[in-house]
Order: structure tokens, then sequence, then C-alpha cells
């Protein structure tokens, strides 16, 4: 494959739908306001296991503008069969978790339908609940795989024996806590039956998807539902799947006969629409003097509901990051009384890279070798678990461009000795990869009689720059100045695309975008260009070039260094410098990618210093379910933040030469963080978040 | 959220006239909006009192500042006289919330916001404070940011405010309205401790306005700072924070002002730290005893007790900066403000 000519491709370009957005005419889900429509407010469970016994309905029926209230004895009974048992909403007395939706009242206004919720009374059989995941749980079972598709279990060489012959070890235990994704805009319905079927105005990161979930739900075919999505408010994973309450207003909706809207609450947020799972991982390092790798062995212990099985991959990344004979991953779950987890920004990734990057700097300690040296001795020639050939992997062309703009020459390694005043200081680096993914798409390329071009395809802009990119790659593909393209998305009515997720949308959808605009520019050039009134249309499908059989591994790159300041009374570590320099393939637009990256690294330090949802043992609910408690930073936490990136010409990715960016950026921040906070302190924090309380005492 | 009326009251008797019964004053809502729509505060009649007239600050004749319930933080923050005389009382108020909701919040309503426990904001579980009777989940469940010092069986919750803690340190006079004539309640003691009843945050009755809060003139404060210890650099409430004022001659402690913050149910002025202190050399020894002396007294859940060495060590910090730094202004010398 080879990487198309493309002048708009590669600038940095200003966002075609900024004056829209920041004019407020962009229209989100919850803006949508069709005729007669009604509010719909959900009721969550009280406890976190038992049954639900009875439901006082007729009570809030005499409640001012209440229309119905519904539960599992009145609902319509819709039909889940293979799909996603969280979806199977008010179909069962079971509570599974604390939170989960166990009623909704629909009512005239969102004041009449909050008010009824609030004092619906519902009545439960409560059971004994278990919401704690723990070391040695004796509900820990091998799931078949790990998302998505990968073995749970690896192994290479003698792990056990080359541990046990190593010259240094390290073994250490790492935890990561639950994390919740919380875009800014809360995910919200509007559903509206008619005699077509179901349109459903929601905030997704996909639309194909919902439609496709939605559909088999409510014994529809596809093509009686239509998702419309144009603008996103951040999804981060947690809109990458129908959610339970997508599924609640198209049922409350079909059973008012009306259309309904649901918001769902940042404080629901915590509960319903998914989550990071906490980790607790066990990384053991064998290495020789020198610091070269022995064995790596990374043992990962994760939890999801009993609702379905969401088993993340966490110590995946360890299977291509460093060369050793002797190597071993393994991923064990647990089913608790907790809502289910699901994808946050690299799952996986960013809570395994956090154990295994941290490992790496202990290893260096051990090994007294500069951490960027240690990483450079243990690259691999060749992925070594599958063998195959890197298409391009610069790793080490990170750490050391980052070396040379962080300053880092001539650090040195001794902890705990850098004062400036009350503060301690310190720096650390880490090391980032995300594997790049590219999935099957459609796209459909109109040449208008105007000399105008439209091109469709079902892709979500959530706020990433996708719908600007998509037209720098279609204006180039049809040799077109940009403001003569427009790209038509988030509507599950344009050809189906794979999601915005898996930091695969752009390589996705820009090979389809790309291969249908050729077909156009093909039928263009038979015509000698041609355009009859009613205009020209050409189509792609890259299901096959997506499934040709793939000869190289592929994964972007980067590295990551962090200064970190620790306050000695207090232990506040504050974040003074972040840089990112990460290997991407080719960067498409280097405003929007700046922001995917500082953000993604943003949200790593947010990781590294503050996130953690609290479950509350005694009521198993995340307790901290607000933006006052659940702490994310905030401006004054991100001082100084750079995100560079290398140029690289992988020409086997894609036709743009792109990996996907959306991710990486916040893999590596934590254990970055972590390291500096090491170098500056002497302390090793091992479970996040590093907050002051895992500080006062050892910096003192 | 419950139905509710709301009245615009226009001066202090028309506020105090429709405060009765399952009435609430409104300030600039920061807090009450939010308790409101959580279930947890469910007033009859809002009255609004954010066009009373008691929006200003003025000199008292005895030299101290005579502050109207209705001032924003914001302005509160920005005067001259509070940045000249009381400039840990600038500090405080910047640091506290966002700069829109110091711009919304007023200082009565800042004194009387709730505690930030999480039980307490979540009409789903028990609380004592919020359903006397029911129960405390905080003390055996998450009390990581909840008190060190004067909790009780019923309650173990901290009062959120940074404001209130130079306050307390000050001596500040909270000025009542109420049907039965005016009340002048002295601060610290305006709050209360839980004991067996936690529902009740401060001595006020049901229907009293406050009005005003009188701060004494106190020379010495204008050497006084406020640290604020956070997990978050701004926008995050205090795990612990100190206040302090401190008159220093000959390097010896003529006088002190210290309460802590985030520690307990009371802004905790600190009375034991400042007697060990009074006429003590101001070392970093002594001032070291004077913290252990306070905190003596602190008997800490198994998840705060880091609160203890970190009070400590704040305070012995703060008293250090105010004795090394001779230009201490309201702006913050931390280089960390909200
Ligand atoms: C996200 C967030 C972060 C915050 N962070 C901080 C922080 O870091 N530090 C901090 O100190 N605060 C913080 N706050 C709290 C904030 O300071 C308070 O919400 C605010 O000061 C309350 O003032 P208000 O005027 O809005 O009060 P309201 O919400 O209007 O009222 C609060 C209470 O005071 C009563 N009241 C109001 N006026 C009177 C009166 N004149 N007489 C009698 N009763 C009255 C009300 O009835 C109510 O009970 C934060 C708030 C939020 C939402
Ligand atoms: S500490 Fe106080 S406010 Fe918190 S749960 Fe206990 S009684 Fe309620």
């Amino acid at each position: 494959m080879t990487t198309v000519a493309m002048p708009n491709v590669g600038s940095a370009l200003d966002r075609v739908d900024a004056l829209e957005k920041v004019t407020g005419r962009a229209r989100y889900a919850y803006e949508n306001f069709p005729a007669d429509l009604a509010y719909a407010v959900p009721v969550q469970a009280t406890i976190a296991k038992g049954e639900i016994s009875a439901v006082d309905v007729d009570a809030v029926l005499q409640l001012p503008g209440v229309i119905a209230a519904i539960w599992h004895a009145n609902a319509p009974r819709l039909a889940p069969r293979n799909g996603d048992p969280e979806l199977a909403v008010l179909q069962s007395s079971r509570v599974a978790y604390r939170g989960q939706y166990v009623a909704v009242v629909v009512a005239e206004t969102l004041e009449s339908a909050s008010e009824a919720a609030r004092v619906l009374r519902v009545r439960y059989d409560a059971d004994e609940h278990d919401v704690e995941l723990r070391p040695g749980h004796p509900g820990l079972y091998r799931p078949d795989h790990v998302n998505p598709y990968f073995p749970t279990d690896t192994e290479q060489g003698d792990p056990d024996a080359a541990l046990a012959a190593a010259r240094v070890v390290v073994d250490a235990t790492y935890s990561t806590p639950a994390e919740h994704n919380n875009p800014m805009e809360p995910h919200a319905t509007v559903a509206v039956w008619d005699a077509e079927g179901l349109t459903v105005y929601d905030s997704t990161q996909g639309a194909s998807n919902i439609r496709d979930t939605l559909a088999p739900l409510f014994g529809l075919p596809p093509g009686s539902v239509r998702v419309i999505s144009p603008h996103v408010g951040g999804g981060f994973g947690a809109k990458a799947r129908a959610h339970p309450h997508v599924a609640l207003a198209a049922l409350a909706a079909k059973q008012v006969g009306r259309p309904v809207k649901l918001a769902v609450t940042r404080q629901q947020m915590f509960a319903v629409t998914g989550y990071r799972t906490p980790t607790i991982q066990r990384v053991r390092l064998g290495a020789d003097a020198d610091g070269r790798l022995t064995a790596i062995v990374h043992e990962a212990i994760e939890q999801s509901s009993t609702v379905s099985e969401f088993a993340e991959q966490t110590a995946v990344p360890t299977r291509m990051m460093y060369a050793a004979p002797n190597r071993r991953t393994t991923h064990r779950l647990v089913r608790l009384d907790v809502p289910t987890p699901s994808w946050m920004r690299a799952p996986g990734e960013a809570p395994g890279m956090y154990a295994l990057e941290s490992a790496m700097d202990e290893l260096a300690i051990a090994c007294r070798i500069d951490p960027i040296e240690l990483r450079i001795r243990n690259e691999p020639d060749v992925d070594p678990e599958s063998g195959r050939p890197f298409s391009s992997r610069n790793l080490v062309a990170c750490l050391r461009e980052g070396a040379r703009r962080f300053g880092w020459a001539g650090r040195d390694p001794e902890p705990g000795i850098r004062r400036e005043g009350g503060l301690l200081v310190g720096t650390g680096v880490a090391a980032s990869v995300f594997p790049v993914y590219r999935m099957p798409s459609q796209a459909t390329a109109r040449a208008e009689p105007d000399g105008g071009f439209t091109v469709r395809i079902a892709a979500a802009d959530i706020g990433t720059g996708a719908r600007t990119v998509l037209t720098q790659i279609a204006a180039d593909a049809l040799d077109a100045p940009m403001d003569r393209v427009r790209v038509e998305i988030g509507d599950s009515a344009l050809p189906p695309a794979w999601v915005a997720g898996g930091s695969a949308g752009t390589a996705s959808w820009g090979t389809a975008v790309v291969r249908a605009c050729e077909a156009l520019m093909d039928v263009l050039h038979g015509r000698a260009g041609d355009v009859p009134p009613e205009g020209l249309e050409a189509s792609a499908d890259t299901t096959q070039e997506v499934r040709a059989q793939r000869r190289f591994a592929q994964h972007a790159f980067g590295a990551q260094f962090a200064e970190v300041a620790v306050d000695m009374d207090t232990g506040e570590a504050r974040v003074r410098r972040l840089l990112g320099v990460f290997a991407a393939g080719r960067i498409l637009n280097p405003k929007t990618a700046r922001s995917q990256l500082i953000g993604g690294m943003t949200m790593g330090l947010s990781m590294a210093l503050l996130e953690e949802s609290v479950m509350d043992q005694e009521f198993g609910d995340y307790l901290n379910h607000d933006f006052a408690q659940y702490h994310i930073a905030a401006s004054a936490d991100v001082r100084d933040i750079d995100a560079v990136w290398i140029e690289e010409d992988d020409p086997g990715l894609n036709p743009m030469g792109s990996k996907g960016i959306g991710e990486i950026g916040i893999v590596g921040t934590a254990a970055a963080i972590a390291n500096a906070v090491h170098h500056a302190t002497g302390v090793r924090v091992r479970d996040l978040p590093i907050r002051l309380d895992k500080l006062v005492h050892g910096v003192i | 959220m419950r139905p509710f009326a709301y009245q615009r009251a226009t001066d202090v008797p028309s506020a105090v006239a429709a405060g009765t019964g399952q009435a609430m004053y409104l300030g600039g809502g920061t807090n009450l909006v939010d308790l409101m729509r959580l279930g947890v505060a469910t007033p009859e009649v809002l009255v609004d009192v954010t066009r009373v007239p008691f929006d200003t600050i003025e000199e008292t004749p005895g030299g101290g500042l005579l502050i109207g319930a209705g001032v924003r933080n914001s302005d509160l923050a920005a005067h001259p006289l509070v940045l000249r005389n009381y400039p840990m009382l600038a500090q405080a108020v910047v640091a506290g919330g966002s700069g829109q909701i110091r711009n919304m919040a007023t200082v009565a309503g800042n004194l009387l916001q709730r505690t930030r426990c999480s039980y307490f904001q979540d009409i789903t579980k028990p609380c004592n404070k919020r359903v006397p009777g029911s129960g405390c989940p905080a003390r055996e469940g998450d009390h990581r940011n909840l008190a060190i010092l004067g909790h009780s069986e019923a309650c173990v919750a901290t009062h959120p405010s940074d404001m209130a803690v130079p306050l307390a340190a000050l001596g500040a006079v909270v000025n009542v309205e109420s049907s039965g004539g005016p009340r002048a309640i002295p601060m610290p003691g305006f709050h209360r401790l839980p004991g067996d009843a936690p529902e009740r945050d401060t001595l006020l009755r049901p229907g009293d306005l406050v009005t005003a809060v009188e701060l004494p003139a106190l020379p010495f404060a204008a050497r006084s700072r406020y640290r604020k210890v956070r997990d978050r650099a701004s926008f995050a409430f205090a795990v612990v924070s100190v206040a302090a004022a401190l008159d220093v001659a000959d390097g010896v402690v003529r006088d002190c002002r210290i309460a802590l913050g985030g520690v307990a149910h009371v802004p905790w002025r600190a009375e034991r730290a400042e007697a060990a202190l009074r006429g003590a050399p101001a070392t970093a020894e002594e001032f070291a005893r004077a913290a252990e002396a306070e905190l003596a007294q602190a008997s800490p859940l198994p998840r705060n007790a880091f609160k203890v060495p970190l009070a400590r060590n704040v305070l012995v910090r703060t008293l250090l900066d105010l004795t090394a730094r001779e230009d201490l202004t309201a702006a913050g010398d931390t280089g960390e403000t909200s």
C-alpha cells in the first residue's frame, strides 16, 4: 500500500465546525425537542443485590404531570437474545448492582419526572453483596479472552526458572482504582417512534453501532432504526456502546406513545455508563547485571459485574514492549455486585503500562542503569510474542528526542536529594504504546453538479476533530479545495462505520473515505469530468482491505517525561513539566493532534494524582459520584505541558499513513509521574492515585 | 426537586417576616440549590435575600470591619481593607471554590454551607446529620476527609468553609436578626460540635437571618496567613488548612491567633496552641511544641490518621513562614491560588 499525496492532510487547519460550536448552533442530543415531548427520569436501585418485590406506581401516577411509571411488571418485553444483557432494562426483578435502573418515570416536564422518580417507592428483598476486588478472591476465574479478542494468558520459555536464576529481580504489586470516564457532555437520548420505526437522537461514539444494537432489542430490522448524533461532547469510551439508558428511553417512548427525552445525570453516570475496572497487578522482572531482561511476568486481576463480563486487557501491552526470552501474562476476573465496567480511554494500556513502566523504573534503580538506557537495552527486534516485524517502532527515537528536549542528560538518579525551599524535586520517564487498529467501514463520495463534493460516512466527531480531518482527507483524495467538500457524519442513515474507539476512527473512516473518493475520481475520469445534473456517486466498503492478513506488528509509541515537586510538609505532589514525544505515523492535523495528545496526557496526570472512584463497601456504590468529590485535574494542576512527534513514514498502515492518537497520550503518563515522585522523594507509590496521604509520612 | 415557593425580600424585616416555618434563605444558591437538587434540602419557601441591602463592607469605629451578609466572596477577597488588615481572610476566600462560585457565594451562605460528607449528600443512605437517629455510615466507611478533632459517636463530619477558618481565628462576631430581635454570636462558638445533635451545624434557630459579620480590630493580623492543603491544585476543599496571625517582638511571640480547617465540625480555634505560644520564643521548636499541644487531643479515624501529622506540619510551616517573611500579602505567596 502506498500513501497518497495530500496537501491538506498534515496542515494545522482549524476545525470546520468551530464556528457552529462556539456560537451554540451545533446541536447536541439533549437539544432536540420533537413535538409532544415527554421527559423520562430513571429510578436506580438502592440495594447492591437482591430482588425488587414491589413498586408503588399508583402513588406517583397521582402526582401532577406524571404520565407513566414503568418497571419490570408493566414494561414492554425486549428481545435482548444474544445482545448485551445490560440492555435488558426493566425485564426482570433481579438487582445486580446499586444504581441499576429499576424503574422509569415519564412526565410532562423534567421537574415533574424528577420529583416522581425521587418519591417512587421501590421495595426490595436484599441479599448480601460483595463489592470488593481483592487478591485471592475465591471468585477469581480465567475469562475466555480479554478485550477485545486477545488471549487471556500467554507464556513463553520458563519464566519461573528464569526469575529464580536472575541476578536482579523486581517483584512488585501495583494497584489502580476504578475511574470514571466523565466526558463533559453527560449521556442523553431522545427517542421518537413513528410508523417507520424508531429514531434516536443520542450522544454516541458510533451511530451505526447503536442502531445495530437497538434494532434487534426492539425486534426491528436495522433499516427501521435511525440514530442521529452530529455533535458529541466527549466520550472517552463511555459512549462507544449503547448503555442501558438508550434502551430505557426507547422503551419509555414506546410505552407512552410519545417522544421521550432522557438525560443521564452526572451522579447517575457513576453507575450506568461504564468505568475503568480497578486492577491489582503483580509484575516480576528478572534481569542480568546489565539490565537485560531474562523474564517478564505480568499478572492482573480485575472486576466485572454479575450482569456481563468485561475483561480488560491490562497485561497485553507487556506482551510486546520489551525483549525477554521468558515471559508470561495472565488475567483473572471476579464478578462482583458492582456496575459493569467498560472501555475508558486506553483500556488495558493505561493501567497496565503504569505497572510495567513503574517496574522498569524500579529495575533501572536496582541495576543502577539510567531508565532510558534500560529501555533501549531491552528493545526487541521483532514483536517478542508473535515474531512478526514491527511496521515501524520508534520508541528509542522518542526516548532520545524526549531526553534532549527535556534536559535529561546528567540526571542524578539518587532519589530524595533535590531540595528547592520546602519542595523535593524529581524527574521521571516512561514509555507509551498503543496498538494500531483499523476496522471495516463504508463511505460514499458524490460529485455535485455545482462542482462541489459530498462525502458521507456514519463516523462520529466526539470532539476530536474527526469531521475536520475527514474533510482534509477527502479534499486531498478528490484533489479539491477544502471548502468545496462537505463531509456528513453522525447519522446511522449514512454508510455504516466503525465507532470512534480503539484509536481507530480516523484510520478506519479515512480508508473508506479515500477509497470512495478514488472510486468517484475514476468515474469522473471516465466521463472526462462531466457531472450530470443528478450528480455522480461512488461508494466503498473496506471490509476486504481491512481484513487482509497483517504481516506486521503495528503500534504507535511514545515517551513521556515528568518533573514533579513534592511539598515536604504536606506531601502535595504537583507536576511542573510534562513532555510527550510520540511516533504515530503521519500526523494528519497538527492542531487537532496536539489537542488529542496533551488531552490524553492531562487525563494521565489526572489518573496519576487524582482520579479514584471510591467503592462504598457497605452500600456497594461509587461514593464520590460528582465533580466536587471525584477529582479531575483542573487547569492549575497542568502547568507546562507539551506534546511533539517524530515523523514516521510507514506505508503499511492505511492510505493516510496514520496511526491512532486518541489514546496513546494517556498511556505511560502515570508511570512517568510516579517515577518522578520516587526520584523526588524516595517514596515509591504503587497504588494510584498519588495523593498526599501516601506521601506525607514518607517525605518528612 | 420538590416544588417550592420563591419570594424575594428587599430588606431585613421583610426577610425575617418571610423566613418562618419551612422557609430557607437563599444567598448565592451555590450550596443550597445543589442540596435541593439532591433532595437533601427540601424547603417549602425560598426567601431570596440577595436584594437585601446588606452587601457592603464598612470600617467600624473601633477600627474593625462590618461585612454585610450579602457581600459576595469575590468582593470580600478583593476589598482593600481586608487585603491590608486581614490578609489571611482574603487568602482563605480566594482559596475556596472557583471564580464563578466566589462571584455568586455570599458571606452568610459561606458560613452556613453544609458538610461535604458523601453520605450527607446521598438521600438513599443513612446519616444522623440529615436524618437524626439514622446512623453514621462514615465512621466505618469513607471518612478520609472527615474530622480528627471534636467529633462524636453521632457524627464525624467537617465544616468545609475556608473563609470561616480565619473568621474563627479573628474572633469575628456574627450578627443575627430574628423575629425575637437581634443577637450577636461570637466565633468560635457560632458553629457547634456535633455531640448528639449533629443536625444542628450552628447556634442559629429556625428563621434566624444572618445580617453581618463583624471583625474586631487586630493590628497584628496584618501579618497573617492562610495555608490550604488540598488534593487538587485548585477547586478542591481543604484536606487541612491553617489560618494564623502572629505578633512577634524581639524573637518572642507576644500574641497569636490560630485556627484549623478541615479537621472538625467547626472551624477549629487552636486555643491550646495559642496558649503554648504566647510568651514563647518564636522558634521552630516552640511552634512544633504548640502544634503538638493542640493535636494531642486528636482522635483520628483509621483512614484519616494522616491528617494529624499533616496538620502539625502545616501549622508549623505557616508559623515559620510568618516569622520569616516581612511582606506577606493577600495575593498569597505559594504561587497557588484558585
Ligand atoms: C464545586 C464547589 C466547590 C466549592 N469549594 C469550596 C472551597 O474550596 N472552600 C469553601 O470554603 N467553599 C467551597 N464551596 C462552597 C461555597 O463556598 C459555598 O457554596 C458558598 O459559600 C455558599 O454561599 P451561597 O451564598 O451560595 O449560599 P447558599 O447556597 O445560598 O446558602 C447556603 C446556606 O446558607 C443559608 N443562608 C444564606 N444566606 C443566609 C442569611 N443571610 N442568613 C441565614 N442563612 C442564610 C441558606 O439558607 C443555606 O442554608 C464550593 C462549592 C461548590 C459548589
Ligand atoms: S459524619 Fe455526619 S454527616 Fe457524615 S454520615 Fe456521619 S452523621 Fe452524616
